[in-house]
């Protein structure tokens, strides 16, 4: 049986404790927490930018990012590629990518593969453009979430990162990326991919393809920086992404892309 | 007992397990930034991105040493291309690799120069010869300066 008097020494109790426990939350300083979140070094939000009506294809950057990243240069793989689409005026659409474009486009011919190729004459061209690719790094990574061991994540500065030693290479995540930017580093057998060069951008450098392109056609910033010109760009111009239907929220931003880039 | 025994085979088994499971996962294991889904990762991993090796060094580095390529260079028309596009990652140069690659081959130049259909690229803004009918066979860097090439002519 409860008594008045021990019902409401409880409730009183009760409610003392709870107001503890908001007073814990108002604690919390919003200008603290604000000031935290703008201190641009220490919370990075690593977001690329490609303006795609600049490149022009020399593969100089795909060359970079092997080299920087040991990748074997022969192997057909690469974190990064560059892709040339040429529309002709008949409306009929050729892309190609040979060897990722390591060694850039020296040649009119475009490669549709299993040894076929197709010449396109300059007169004949509607569209023609190159368009650099890497890995989004995107937000809600479906590379990540189907990892069964727990070997790829994405960290704080907004980084998809695979862990070489936990890694049993089932390749799950090369299935999952709708971009296809994972494949199986033959060193290791684990799986590969785009690190947006975290060993150098969190020593303050350029990821090695933005260093190496010529043209600015790659860029690399801090969303979480204000005053960072790349971040400005992406929040204030007309950037688009890669298949935003899917969801993954990618961050890699392009301009100028062209409804063909798939 | 019958019942019993099988149950504490069951026990000791399970017990095994999580014990190797102590030895096994890296202490580093857990749930960070991202939750479990895509935060579930050894935090130990995150050095071993930092700690690769930067080989390319940026055209700042070979200014002291090669004050005569760099000032050529950076007041010709390829004065936006890295030196290290050409002459591959600079690494730890001069202690290791002591010279670096000199690329004299025409592929090198052809990345930008080949003329190519790219109408809607900044390719279109670059100078394109054929690779077929200009001077076949002949390195572009015995008749054009790859440092400060001159406009329209040979060096
Ligand atoms: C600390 C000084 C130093 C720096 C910095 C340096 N180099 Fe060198 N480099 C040298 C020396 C010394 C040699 C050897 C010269 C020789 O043996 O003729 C050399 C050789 C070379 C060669 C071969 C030259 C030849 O005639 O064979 C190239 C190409 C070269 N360097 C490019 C670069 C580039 C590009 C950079 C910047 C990324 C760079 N170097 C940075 C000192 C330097
Ligand atoms: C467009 C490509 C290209 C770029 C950019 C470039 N080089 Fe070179 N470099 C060459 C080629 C090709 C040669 C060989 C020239 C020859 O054989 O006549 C060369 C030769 C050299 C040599 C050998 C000595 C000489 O002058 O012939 C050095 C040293 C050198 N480069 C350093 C540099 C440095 C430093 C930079 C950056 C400031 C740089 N290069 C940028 C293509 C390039
Ligand atoms: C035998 C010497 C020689 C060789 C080798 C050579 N060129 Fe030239 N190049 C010339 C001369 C002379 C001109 C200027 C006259 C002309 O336009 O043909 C020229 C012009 C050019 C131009 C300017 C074209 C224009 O429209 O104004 C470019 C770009 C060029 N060359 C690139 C290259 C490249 C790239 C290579 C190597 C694949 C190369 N050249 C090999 C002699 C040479
Ligand atoms: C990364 C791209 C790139 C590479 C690689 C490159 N160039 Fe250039 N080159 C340019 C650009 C950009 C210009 C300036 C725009 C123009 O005039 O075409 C230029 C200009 C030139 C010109 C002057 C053309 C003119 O008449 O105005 C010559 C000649 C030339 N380059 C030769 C070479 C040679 C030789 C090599 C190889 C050693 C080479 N280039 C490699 C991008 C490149």
């Amino acid at each position: 049986m409860i008594t008045r008097r021990e019902f409401l020494k409880t409730s009183l109790a009760g409610a003392a404790g709870a107001a503890i426990s908001l007073a814990a939350i108002e604690m919390v300083d919003p200008g603290k927490v604000l000031a935290a979140a703008v201190q641009p070094e220490k919370n990075a939000r690593w977001a690329f930018l490609i303006d795609s009506t600049k490149c022009v294809g020399c593969g100089l950057c795909v060359k970079a990012c092997k080299l920087e990243n040991g990748l074997p240069f022969e192997a057909n793989i690469s974190p990064t590629w560059v892709e040339r689409y040429i529309l002709t005026n008949g409306g009929e659409l050729f892309a190609d990518s040979p060897k990722a474009g390591r060694d850039g486009y020296t040649s009119k011919r475009v490669d549709l593969g299993m040894g076929k190729y197709q010449v396109v004459d300059k007169s004949d061209t509607k569209k023609a453009f190159f368009v650099p690719k890497l890995c989004n790094h995107c937000e809600n990574p479906p590379c990540v979430q189907v990892c069964p061991v727990g070997a790829t994540y994405r960290t704080p500065d907004g980084v998809v990162l695979v862990d070489k030693s936990w890694c049993i290479g089932c390749g799950y995540c090369i299935m999952a990326c709708p971009y296809g930017a994972r494949f199986i580093d033959p060193r290791t057998r684990t799986a590969g991919k785009c690190t947006f060069c975290y060993h150098r951008i969190t020593k303050g450098l350029k990821t090695a393809c933005v260093q190496a392109c010529p043209f600015g056609a790659r860029q690399f910033g801090n969303l979480n920086d204000p005053n960072d010109p790349v971040a400005k760009t992406i929040m204030t111009q007309r950037v688009v992404v890669l298949k935003d239907e899917y969801g993954t929220k990618p961050q890699a931003y392009y301009l100028g892309l062209s409804k063909e880039v798939r | 007992m019958h019942v019993l025994r099988p149950l504490l085979v069951v026990i000791a088994l399970v017990a095994i397990v999580l014990a190797i499971r102590i030895f096994a996962v890296p202490v580093g294991f857990g749930v960070y930034d991202g939750g479990y889904i895509y935060g579930w990762y050894d935090q130990s991993s995150e050095e071993a991105a930092k700690s690769v090796e930067v080989k390319y060094q940026g055209r700042e580095y070979c200014q002291g040493c090669h004050t005569e390529q760099s000032s050529k260079v950076s007041s010709s028309l390829h004065a936006n291309i890295q030196c290290e596009n050409c002459h591959g990652p600079a690494i730890k140069h001069p202690s290791e690799p002591p010279k670096l690659t000199i690329d004299t081959s025409r592929d090198l130049c052809l990345r930008c120069h080949a003329d190519l259909p790219a109408s809607l690229s900044g390719r279109s803004a670059i100078k394109g010869i054929d690779p077929d009918n200009h001077n076949p066979g002949v390195n572009c860097a015995s008749c054009h300066n790859p440092h400060s090439p001159a406009p329209g002519a040979a060096k």
